[in-house]
């Protein structure tokens, strides 16, 4: 394709879209590299559906361009959509068909031919271990079988670039455990990913590179290893039986950051051994116990509060 | 695969899905039937005696009644038929499988013809069913099979229109409940025209109103056809209300189902 790199899966170029006078999105730029991972995160409200709508051809953009598998969203969606599979934030299964059923609807509105159809849907419902669920409706899942019917359903016509909307939200941490999994082995085939999340940790675990969506825009993105590197965040927490134990720690270290109410320390470290063992030496020639200690490696967390001046994510509400 | 074969390939797919639906939603046919079924009970059984010695006709009484009130009974049903499609075109978006479909590269315009398609079939097989009641309560058509072949055309025209309409008023509705409550109009229509009694019974606004509304014509057609009244400019009047209404259904649900997904 003309003006767009064969390497890049997806580009956008300075997209806006308003509902009203509400500017939710106000020029986001980002591209991802095919067979790669990209993660959007952000709180409640901070626009990531609506970007996965927009590059999905399921909304238009108010201004600027994007360019999905090669193809311009807006000038030839019908192209995009051969090229993608999506799975958005809320199931789209249809209810009255058994699991299978829907799967072979996929199929045949993919025109795989009846024997590929059904070849194709059982080779999924496996690998999803949906096979005993296979013939039953989608009422009776559970949430993480009906997250994953809704992933296998996108993967029918066997897609180059997937969207998962907060593919993980609501679902336990073991079903979680097994849908990333199944995004790995995605990647793995050459499959490029577009994953939006409010976890800082998911982003962290699969994404290649992280872009963090705040307020209709893009307030940092690079790998998460380069996200964290940018904010200095790491820290050893120390626990104290008392306020006296905590005063006597506070004299001791230099640049802890206090905090009375949980009688806890903050020590900024590096998160080596040896500053570790430093810190440790100096509280053990006062003899002051140490009622727990865990080490912080800066996290997603640290990058949200650093970047947005918030604190995390999750927990906050923008509407 | 050319435009024509992917959108005959796509609908005969959603055909088969809607049809699906169909047969797992029993209570939904059902009550698409039933509900002609016990208002032509009760119109015949209840009413009949009396409207039918109104009517004054010749032989009068309950049985000239059924004879009368079966074609506007038959326009009921394809009325409350059509409310079925309303309802089942929420569903789907409510389920969020529109938005599914809307991001694969099927033909588009088979989502709403697989709508039609299997909506005028269980529309035309609500008909057939209350016809069978009707016949065996004492309804006898006097006219030939080229009348009926008629009379079946004139009734899928009048299904094709309602349905498109019908499939724009599922597009427009935010929730499945309101889908069902938007076509209620339609089932009063052929009360407030020809279907149950003469226009010329009724006060002098709602008699404007009857003579001018599209069920009216349609009745009277229907009417003709199968019993062998005057039809006189009814048949042409009705071509010409269904054209109309098909039109404003098609464009209309192209435009709904074009515009951006809201949910
Ligand atoms: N169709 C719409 N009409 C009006 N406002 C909308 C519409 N869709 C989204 N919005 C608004 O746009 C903003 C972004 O919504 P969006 O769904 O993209 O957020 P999100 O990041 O996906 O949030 P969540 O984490 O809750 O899924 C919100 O303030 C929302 O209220
Ligand atoms: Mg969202």
């Amino acid at each position: 394709m003309p003006n767009s790199p064969s390497h890049a899966a997806i580009t956008a170029t300075g997209l806006r879209k308003s509902f009203g006078d509400h500017s939710v999105l106000d020029g986001i730029d980002f591209h991802v590299p095919e067979g790669t991972i990209f993660s959007l995160l952000g709180p409640n409200g901070a626009g990531k559906t609506t970007v996965v709508r927009i590059l999905s051809t399921l909304l238009r953009p108010d201004g600027g361009e994007a360019r999905v598998g090669g193809h311009d969203v807006a000038r030839e969606p019908d192209a995009v959509r051969a090229a993608i599979g999506v799975t958005g934030q809320f199931s789209a299964v249809d209810d009255l068909l058994t699991g299978e059923e829907n799967m072979i609807l996929m199929a045949d509105l993919h025109h795989l031919g009846r024997r590929e159809g059904r070849r194709r849907a059982a080779d999924l419902l496996a690998r999803f271990d949906l096979v005993e669920a296979a013939k039953q409706r989608p009422a009776t899942y559970s949430g993480g079988m009906r997250r994953r019917l809704d992933l296998a359903m996108g993967l029918v016509g066997n897609p180059r670039i997937v969207f998962l909307d907060e593919p993980t939200t609501g679902l336990d941490p073991r079903s979680r455990r097994t849908m990333w999994r199944i995004v790995r082995d995605l990647v793995a085939g050459g499959v490029t990913i577009f994953l939006t999340t409010q976890y800082l940790e998911e982003a962290d675990q699969l994404a290649d590179r992280v872009a963090l969506l705040d307020r209709g825009r893009l307030v940092a993105e690079g790998t998460p290893g380069e996200l964290k590197r940018r904010v200095p965040g790491g820290h050893v927490r120390l626990a104290f039986a008392d306020a006296d134990a905590l005063e006597t720690a506070v004299r001791t270290l230099d640049g802890a950051a206090r905090d009375d109410d949980a009688l806890t320390l903050r020590v900024p470290t590096d998160g080596s051994v040896g500053s570790l063992k430093a810190v440790l030496d100096r509280l053990d020639d006062r003899s002051l116990a140490v009622d727990g200690l865990s080490l912080h490696t800066p996290d997603l967390d640290d990058v949200f509060l650093a970047l947005t001046g918030r604190p995390d994510s999750g927990k906050v509400e923008l509407r | 695969m050319n435009f024509l074969t992917l959108w005959a390939n796509d609908s005969a797919t959603m055909l088969r899905r809607n049809l699906r639906h169909i047969r797992r939603y029993p209570s939904l046919t059902l009550l698409l039937v039933g509900t002609p079924v016990v208002i032509l009970l009760l119109f015949v059984y209840v009413f009949g005696g009396t409207l039918g010695a109104g009517l004054g006709g010749v032989s009068g009484g309950r049985a000239a009644y059924v004879d009368y009130v079966a074609p506007g009974i038959i326009l009921l049903t394809v009325a409350g038929a059509v409310q079925g499609t309303a309802i089942t075109v929420a569903m789907d978006t409510a389920d969020g499988i529109i938005a599914r479909f809307r991001s694969m590269a099927i033909s588009r315009a088979s989502v709403l013809t697989g709508h039609v398609l299997s909506s005028m079939i269980q529309c035309m097989l609500s008909v057939a069913i209350v016809v069978v009641v009707a016949l065996l309560v004492g309804f006898r058509p006097t006219t030939g099979p080229a009348e009926w072949v008629g009379a079946i055309g004139i009734i899928a025209m009048v299904a094709w229109a309602l349905t498109w309409l019908t499939v724009a008023l599922g597009l427009v509705t935010k929730s499945v409940e309101a889908a069902s409550n938007l076509p209620q109009p339609l089932i009063l229509l052929p009360f407030f025209g020809s279907g149950f009694v003469p226009t010329d019974s009724m006060p002098t606004g709602l008699r404007w109103f009857a003579e001018y509304q599209p069920f009216t014509p349609i009745v009277e057609t229907l009417r003709g056809l199968l019993l062998g009244t005057a039809i006189g400019d009814s048949a042409l009047l009705s071509v010409a209300w269904c054209a109309a209404i098909t039109l404003i259904g098609f464009v209309w649900a192209r435009a709904l189902y074009d515009r951006d997904l809201v949910r």
